[in-house]
């Protein structure tokens, strides 16, 4: 392995608190019920996942929802910064279609 | 924390040397070494070479390898070369260094090193070397940490993942890898397992070393470590209460004062700024205080803290008393503490306000303006219910030193000045609806409780101002200030 394909090195800490939660993040709780809910449709630019969201957006449209587009500049990098801010400020869930 | 937590290594009777090629005593002695391992062979005796960075260091010697510094580091080796004598399987005794008169004497050999110079000092000793000390220190001691160890993903930053973990208040944090918490233990004497306090608002068990991974995050020195223990002990005490302090809707938080030598020793701030930033130690001693309550008991804003506007120093408020400067007791004497004993007062305390008076000459003068700012506390009508400290700065202090008076003097003048009349505090007196019950109309009511005025002095040269800090609900129903000795 080249020392550019190294993967980074990983740091260990140690736990400053009385450890009653699991040390690894938990996921969000899923919401009971998508009435009222603002749904993110985040396109990360890979082809034809335009496709499919059009059709998701046609069928959350349908039953009343409210749906937010967004799309990443690229696939090959994490959101940018601002973009998830947006998403995280305006959706009450995210959909994100990784599509090929 | 020592290393008396690390086992020796066996080892066989007779004379056991570390060296290593590159220290230049080490590759004087070399023929000694060979000279030495013949001698002995000849009567039975036996001498052991370790060697550090190269086994095939000294030549005609049989060394033994010590490239993963197993041996030397247990053998607490600090200088190269080192000649150990062995009995029944123990150290008796060592010699560090190149000296032919102590080299003779030790191995009982007396022409020994007959061509060598008289004395050479030796070099440090690999196990010493920066690049290696960190991993050889988590490589023998890592395992008395008892704590769950959290890896960070590889493509997480790790500063943000601190954040994102929730164990900052706000402002980054040291990443509390095992290195910098053994390191942040060599500042007490106390096992890591001993438990310091139960911490509230969840009431969890405080270990020496949950502390010190809080201080390390706060941005600590070790050698602040034992004021901090002092402080989350005296915070977690039934009489501060901590627990209410956290929950209530008031301002307040933790202030931490400390007296005695050890303010001098770790370099605390009781001068210019005394209150404000700038010193690492009354930043993260105050810091490391504040995130031991938030991470380890579990006590964060919104949370059990339901402060309606908290304060500033919520982040960190600690700063030492100006002793050698003042011409009064200190606070720690005043509460009974010897005068070279080293303390921290806990005090539940709002952020401070200042109190201007730059034309009082005399003592009386000057005393009336900074009952008037005490008075203020809280709402000047409301009394007995909230204590006080009251930071007298170098020039204030100046003029009662001048006229004479004592500290005991100028707490005799507050208790007059701040004997108040109940019916000017009395409910819609002066057109104000907040105030003292009705009963207390015609009577003299006094702002504080006994002991409930706390005065200390700091601050820097120049500036006729004293400082307030407020307290929060006070004695038996709050909070009492709490002082306790800093233990090593």
């Amino acid at each position: 392995m080249t020392a550019r394909n190294a993967p980074a090195p990983e740091t260990v800490v140690l736990d400053p608190t009385a450890e009653r939660k699991p040390a690894q993040r938990q996921l969000l709780e899923r919401p009971g019920s998508l009435d009222g809910a603002t749904i993110g449709l985040l396109d990360i630019s890979k082809a034809r996942g335009d496709v499919f969201l059009d059709r998701l957006e046609e069928q959350l449209v349908a039953r009343g929802l409210r749906v937010e587009r967004f799309r990443k500049p690229t696939f090959t990098k994490p959101a940018p910064i601002d973009l998830r801010h947006e998403i995280s400020t305006k959706c009450d869930v995210v959909i994100e279609a990784l599509a090929d | 924390m020592t290393a008396a937590t690390i086992t020796r290594p066996t080892l066989s009777d007779g004379l056991v040397a570390v060296v290593k090629r590159d220290c230049p005593t080490c590759a004087l002695v070399a023929p000694v070494l060979a000279d030495l391992a013949d001698r002995l062979a000849s009567t039975g005796q036996t001498l052991t070479v370790y060697t550090q960075d190269d086994p095939e260091f000294p030549p005609g010697v049989e060394g033994v390898d010590d490239l993963d510094l197993d041996v030397s580091y247990r053998l607490e080796i600090e200088t190269v070369p080192t000649l150990l004598q062995i009995e029944a399987g123990a150290e008796s005794a060592r010699i560090v260094g190149w000296s032919r008169d102590e080299w003779r004497a030790f191995t009982g050999c007396e022409d020994l090193g007959e061509d060598l110079p008289e004395y050479r000092p030796g070099c440090g000793s690999l196990t010493l070397d920066p690049s290696r000390a960190d991993e050889l220190t988590v490589r023998f001691q890592g395992s008395t940490l008892r704590s769950r160890r959290v890896t960070l993903a590889a493509l997480e930053d790790e500063m943000e993942a601190l954040f994102d973990r929730g164990w900052t208040d706000g402002l980054p944090v040291v990443p509390p890898t095992p290195v910098r918490v053994l390191r942040m233990l060599e500042g007490t004497t106390r096992a890591p397992d001993e438990v310091v306090a139960m911490v509230p608002p969840d009431l969890v068990e405080c270990t020496v070393e949950k502390v010190a991974i809080n201080a390390v995050l706060a941005g600590c020195r070790p050698e602040y470590l034992p004021v901090v223990l002092a402080a989350v002990e005296a915070a977690c005490t039934d009489d501060f209460n901590m627990h209410g302090l956290l929950a209530t809707t008031y301002f307040s938080g933790p202030v931490v004062m400390v007296n005695g030598p050890i303010t001098r020793a770790i370099g605390m701030n009781s001068g210019i700024n005394a209150l404000g930033q700038g010193n690492r130690a009354n930043a993260t001693i105050g810091r490391a205080l504040q995130l031991t309550v938030r991470n380890v008991g579990g006590g964060v804003p919104g949370g059990v803290d339901r402060a309606t506007l908290g304060n500033p120093g919520k982040y960190t408020f600690c700063f030492a008393e100006d002793e050698v400067g003042s011409p009064w007791e200190s606070l720690s004497v005043e509460r009974g503490f010897a005068a070279d004993a080293s303390t921290v007062t806990l005090f539940a305390g709002e952020g401070p306000r200042g109190v201007v008076d730059q034309l009082s000459r005399t003592p009386e003068s000057l005393a009336r303006s900074l009952a008037l700012g005490l008075r203020g506390i809280a709402h000047p009508k409301l009394a007995l219910a909230f204590d006080g400290v009251l930071v007298v700065s170098p020039e204030h202090a100046r003029v009662f030193h001048e006229a004479g008076w004592t500290k005991a003097r100028l707490r005799q003048e507050f208790d007059e000045l701040l004997a108040l009349d109940g019916t000017e505090l009395a409910r819609d007196a002066g057109g104000i609806t907040e105030g003292m019950p009705e009963f207390l109309s015609g009577t003299t009511v006094p702002k504080f409780r006994d002991g409930g005025l706390l005065i200390v002095h700091a601050g820097g040269g120049a500036g006729l101002f004293s400082s307030i800090i407020g307290g929060w609900v006070s004695g038996s129903s709050g909070s009492q200030p709490t002082t306790l000795e800093i233990r090593p």
